[in-house]
């Protein structure tokens, strides 16, 4: 890591977006990490996906947790609102700020120690209830912030750095997803960003709780001969099952496809899905088929990667709950205030 | 000699719980309050859904006594289980009234009570086949019963009755009907008794409230919109109440849309999870728990303290410690919930005395928590929470507007200088915060439990960590203006000691201090509303020589706090501790402290001569 601040200038000609802001208005401060985590790279992809789809900042709610993971909200869109929270505990944070403010959108940012051990309940509670956010766990195998003891998703039979074998089964934050009813899951590796962005793009256009779980090697603690989730054995393991381009809007189609190896998909806002199918088998919208998939590659030894599960037309939990279209968090005494005559109604009930 | 008694004495019904005894009994606690009487109904039930003893006790009173006074004059003994026991608590000249479709045999019975046999079972049985008829006409049979022994007015019963199966008007026939029956046998059967209930006019304009749906009321008038809560004895009755109605007023008129969401989460800690990310993003949030969710809340709670971050915190406290006894009443969660979480934190805490004060206390929290920045927990004992109490009308100023706090529109954040979200610029120790996606470039900061600077960068400089603790104090000093002052009552004649107690002791105490002033024992009062404590507890404690401190927990919880937070010797408080689970009340209260008082007596070295 570095303490120098980027400079603010950049050269005139950096792309900007539908809003005119550049990569660089989804920057924020510099990052902490050790040069060459896996995390800063899925950083640069946030920014890349954000600016891509020129949202708008100050609209985005970036919550975590606690870990190195957790740390990154830090390190991109610095004009959004941040919360750190505590350990395992982002998902309900998130899922109370979403209820206040239906009109944000939220990006959960989480780790494997935060996710599958301490937060698992509370990542499984809200996959089953389709609260809308993106839920990014940053997945390295290890506590990096704590140096490097195992976390639950470290496969059985990796070793440590200090050459301890893990012999606990480990965690498919996917497959529990699938299981618990998530209608959008994927996963990709911080190392694959052409992977990775239209992930990230497709997973915040999505009307529901979206679930990513990215490789994410610590280059630390878990990058050695004998992980799992080192770069050297996700990308001897990788099993990418689709590739996703995203039209935004009603775009017409400039890419030519093979016949048969697309599947499209029609999002709930007018854009489309193009999932280039590089596994003739797989079926992004059978949940099923997609579990049984993941159960028989995961026995191999392959990391498989994509998008894995998507159900367009998900409800999200403001729907269920038929809120308001206005916020919560606008309305005042005048909406939520019974007034003096129905209590004096209520007082003449009780005698 | 019998006990007489018009309008004053204690009747007890001791029944199996899910047999719908509480309902019948609820309505004979409601057909005396129509007779203008005042009346304390207390439940004590079990921590179980059916099968297990659970016991309704009414106070009748002619003075307006609300608290529980210790006792049985009159007990219903209709369950099989309990019934020796029962028979065992009837104070001495008092009446048993049991079902004698089976009678005890001879010798078997005290001889100092008046024991009334109904064939209840009997009578039912050769009206009504079905089991779950027989069961729950029974009850009403027996309230036919007793209507016409205490000399009741009959026609109010008919007419509770009536509006408690409004809309199931099928039901009241067959209601009707089993009441006459007991009235009918009861009138052919049974002399009067020397226990009447005469119509009276001290009811004036009060209402009947639970506490819980008292606290539940306010949080829809306060303006809460999220709700995250976790079932637990005795505190979901709140949530469920907010939900109800929320039903009827949270609706809107011409989309049906909800103007609230409620999510019943996974267990505690999501449920402040949620109340926590909800406020952070502006909107009025509060969960309800009792003692074991305060636990798992801790780390939360302390989260909210160091960012600074409005929750509101409903404490229905009930016996502990761990699991303690789910459904009986104490005041044991004052240490933690004023000091929850690890690290040097302090939390305001609300403590109402009745539902009526429960209500405003709730609507209060939220605008005390938005204005601070902090949790704010409302402690609520059990005996207040699930029991109907009479109170004062509630009412609500339609002109009150919500107090948001320091917030910064985005407007304000053009026309700021500067901005820091934890920066002193009023002196007041708090803030300005802004909400997520106020403003394209300004405003924006980072929600965190590490330590930070001003503006809200992670800091470790100790400079930095200390000036926020500082300022963390500064904040409560501020506190103490912006909630409930403590209450003071002097007695009718001048004295050195004086009483603090809190929640829902009160009515018990004010019976009590007409006791002990009626034998000579004067005391000045002070009811604590809330904590931090305002600079009145001090110098209330300063005007005494001693003070006594009631309260029922083990460890004179608040007594400590006082200690602890105002630096009194604590051998100027003396604790008068009642803690079994039952409520507390004023013969205990009285008798405890009228003892102390009398040690406290100096014996005059020579008598004088008396005529």
């Amino acid at each position: 890591m570095t303490y120098l601040t980027k400079p603010k200038f950049h050269h005139p000609s950096l792309p900007t977006n539908k809003l005119g802001f550049t990569r660089r208005d989804y920057e924020a401060s510099t990052s902490t990490l050790c040069a060459g985590c896996g995390h800063d790279s899925i950083s640069a992809a946030i920014i890349e996906a954000c600016f891509e789809l020129s949202i708008e900042p100050h609209r985005v709610a970036k919550i975590s947790g606690i870990g190195c993971s957790s740390k990154t909200p830090d390190y991109f869109l610095g004009q959004s609102h941040g919360f750190n929270s505590v350990h395992g505990r982002m998902p309900s944070v998130l899922t109370g700020a979403n209820l206040a403010n239906r009109d944000l959108i939220y990006l959960g940012v989480s780790g494997d120690g935060d996710s599958a051990s301490i937060g698992f309940g509370q990542f499984g509670h809200a996959m089953r209830r389709g609260v809308n956010m993106t839920y990014i766990v940053e997945n390295n195998g290890v506590y990096g912030l704590t140096k490097g003891q195992f976390s639950a998703t470290a496969d059985r039979g990796s070793k440590s750095k200090k050459g301890v074998l893990n012999s606990d089964s480990s965690i498919d934050l996917v497959a529990i997803a699938l299981q618990l009813g998530a209608t959008f899951v994927a996963r990709s590796f911080s190392g694959d960003k052409a992977q990775l962005v239209p992930l990230i793009k497709a997973a915040i256009q999505h009307r529901g709780a979206s679930f990513i779980d990215v490789i994410s090697p610590c280059i630390a603690f878990n990058n050695h001969a004998g992980s799992t989730k080192s770069f050297d054995y996700v990308r001897e393991h990788n099993e990418a099952v689709n590739a996703l381009d995203i039209m935004l809007g009603r775009a017409a189609i400039t890419v030519d496809y093979e016949p048969g190896k697309v599947v499209t998909v029609q999002q709930h806002d007018g854009s489309q899905l193009r999932l280039r199918k590089l596994n003739n088998d797989y079926d992004p919208t059978d949940r099923l088929a997609a579990q049984n998939f993941l159960i028989r590659h995961a026995a191999k030894g392959e990391v498989v990667t994509g998008l894995l599960f998507i159900e367009p037309d998900a409800d999200d939990l403001h729907a269920s709950f038929n809120t308001t279209e206005t916020p919560l968090n606008e309305l005042n005494a005048k909406e939520l205030c019974p007034g003096h005559a129905a209590l004096e109604k209520l007082n003449a009930s009780l005698r | 000699m019998p006990i007489e008694a018009v309008n004053d004495f204690v009747i007890r019904f001791a029944n199996v719980n899910g047999s719908g005894s509480a309902s019948a009994n609820e309505m004979f606690a409601r057909a005396i309050m129509r007779m203008g009487v005042t009346v304390a109904p207390r439940n004590v039930f079990p921590s179980n859904i059916q099968g297990l003893p659970t016991w309704y006790e009414i106070r009748v009173t002619s003075k307006g006594y609300l608290g529980a006074r210790g006792g049985t004059d009159f007990m219903v003994a209709m369950n099989p289980q309990t019934f020796n026991a029962d028979v065992a608590s009837i104070e001495p000249d008092g009446y048993l009234l049991y079902d004698n479709t089976r009678a005890l045999p001879p010798g078997k019975m005290r001889t100092d009570i008046n024991v009334i046999g109904v064939p209840l079972t009997e009578i039912c049985n050769k009206e009504y086949t079905d089991p779950r008829q027989r069961q729950l006409f029974k009850n009403i049979i027996c309230l036919g019963v007793l209507t016409e022994l205490f000399g009741m007015d009959f026609a109010e019963v008919e007419k509770l009755i009536g509006e408690q199966y409004r809309g199931k008007d099928k039901l009241i026939p067959p209601n009707v009907h089993a009441l006459h029956m007991g009235k009918d046998w009861a009138r052919a059967n049974l002399k009067p008794i020397g226990l009447r209930i005469k119509r009276s006019n001290d009811i004036g304009d009060k209402i009947l409230l639970e506490g819980n749906a008292a606290a539940a009321l306010g949080a829809v008038y306060g303006g809460a919109t999220v709700c995250g809560w976790y079932p637990i004895t005795p505190s979901s009755s709140l949530a469920e109440a907010f939900a109800s109605y929320c039903k009827k007023f949270r609706h809107d008129p011409e989309t049906g849309q909800a103007k609230y969401a409620i999510v019943q989460a996974e267990d505690e800690l999501a449920s402040i999870g949620m109340v926590i990310g909800a406020a952070w993003n502006g909107a009025r949030s509060f969960t309800a728990t009792s003692g074991p969710g305060i636990s798992l809340m801790q780390e939360f709670l302390g989260m909210a303290y160091f960012a600074e971050i409005p929750a509101v915190v409903f404490d229905v406290q009930r016996a502990g410690p761990s699991t303690g006894m789910p459904t009986r009443t104490q005041q044991c969660d004052i240490m933690a919930c004023a000091y929850a979480s690890h690290g040097d934190t302090k939390h305001v805490l609300l403590i109402p005395e009745d539902p009526a004060e429960t209500f405003d206390f709730a609507a209060d929290a939220f605008d005390v928590a938005d204005r601070l920045q902090t949790p704010v927990f409302v402690m609520i004992d059990l005996d207040i929470g699930m029991n109907h109490r009479l109170c004062r009308p509630l009412s609500w100023d339609d002109k009150r507007q919500y107090d948001r706090g320091k917030v910064l529109s985005a407007e304000e954040l053009e026309k700021a200088q500067d901005f820091g979200r934890y920066m002193d610029v009023d002196g007041d120790g708090i803030g300005y915060r802004t909400y997520p996606g106020t403003h394209a470039d300004k405003g924006a900061f980072f929600t965190r439990g590490t330590s930070h600077d001003s503006r809200a960068r992670y800091s470790e400089q100790g400079v930095h960590y200390v000036e926020g603790m500082q300022r963390l104090l500064r904040k409560l000093d501020t506190a103490k203006e912006v909630i409930p002052k403590p209450l003071r009552q002097n007695a009718a004649k001048g004295t050195r000691y004086g009483v603090i107690y809190y929640g829902s002791t009160s009515p018990a105490m004010a019976e009590a201090s007409e006791t002990l002033a009626a034998d000579g024992h004067h005391l000045n009062m002070l009811r604590v509303r809330a904590f931090p404590f305002h600079q009145d507890v001090a110098s209330f404690i300063a005007d005494h020589d001693f003070v006594f401190v009631v309260e029922q927990n083990r460890d004179a919880q608040m007594r400590s706090l006082i200690v602890n937070e105002l630096g009194i010797d604590p051998v100027r408080l003396v604790p008068i501790l009642h803690y079994d689970g039952t409520p507390i009340t004023a013969r205990f209260i009285a008798g405890a402290i009228g003892d102390r008082l009398d040690k406290l007596k100096v014996t005059p070295m020579r008598k004088v001569a008396s005529s």
